[in-house]
């Protein structure tokens, strides 16, 4: 089981529904993947309601965290070797 | 010659809490988990520690309390496929519970119930459009229309 907070991250918006975090990452980041619920980011597996965006923005990682009582928050992580492994996916996709 | 007999397993219930700002939450779990236990169905409930301490500190000698478990590590053990359960009754007042839904709706084959109310119940129902069943009250501190809702569904004869 994973834990957020064993990671370096930036809270860029909190509090936010599950669409309006699909629809920022879609629209503020360079590039995006969509992702199934459960799908393991980092050492967490991702709530939300499908497909799940996770943005991409150089070596940054853009990814929604939900929990129960504070919805949505979008992180921003730095990790170049979990933003290539997404890179990767996506083109394994198309 | 090989025994014909056959091990049934027990059948399997996953209550998946949601915030436990919601008075009725915590009455209406520890009702499922009763009616399950009673229909031979074993209830197990995933929440946050402040959604399963209510419960737990509620019932101190376990008579309707079974197995209970953090939220986080029954979504990842379900996704892991280390476990998994024959129904899911997942709570929701908010859009996080919603998305927990889809959630379990998504990496779960158990048979996906969601159990809707709150201030907010009528705008969150209509968001609700993966497979499940819904059950729905305008409740939040008074737990009996949700459970009038939940008795004529009757989800532990189904």
């Amino acid at each position: 089981m994973g834990c957020v907070e064993a990671l370096n991250y930036e809270i860029l918006i909190r509090n936010v529904s599950f669409k309006e975090s699909r629809e920022y990452i879609r629209s503020n980041f360079p590039e995006s993947i969509d992702v199934e619920p459960g799908f393991k980011i980092f050492d967490v597996h991702t709530i939300g309601v499908p497909p799940i965006a996770i943005g991409l923005d150089g070596d940054f990682v853009i990814f929604p965290y939900t929990k129960p009582c504070h919805g949505t928050f979008l992180l921003r992580v730095q990790d170049a070797e979990e933003a290539a492994r997404l890179r990767a996916l996506k083109k394994k996709a198309r | 010659m090989e025994s014909d007999t056959v091990t049934q397993s027990q059948k399997t219930a996953l209550l998946v809490l949601g915030c436990p700002q919601v008075p009725l939450q915590t009455s209406i779990a520890l009702y499922l988990v009763n009616r399950f236990k009673k229909a031979g169905i074993t209830p197990v409930v995933a929440g946050n520690k402040a959604a399963n301490t209510l419960l737990v500190v509620a019932d101190p000698d376990r008579h309707y309390l079974g197995e209970v478990m953090d939220l986080d590590r029954a979504v990842a053990q379900i996704t892991e496929k280390k476990r998994d359960f024959d129904r899911c009754f997942v709570f929701i007042h908010n859009d996080a519970g919603i998305s927990y839904a889809a959630t379990m709706g998504a990496i779960s084959k158990a048979k996906l119930y969601v159990l809707v109310y709150g201030e907010h119940e009528e705008d969150l129902v209509p968001q609700i459009d993966f497979p499940c069943t819904k059950i729905a009250a305008k409740a939040v501190h008074n737990p009996l229309p949700l459970k009038k809702a939940i008795d004529e569904v009757a989800p532990w004869a189904a």
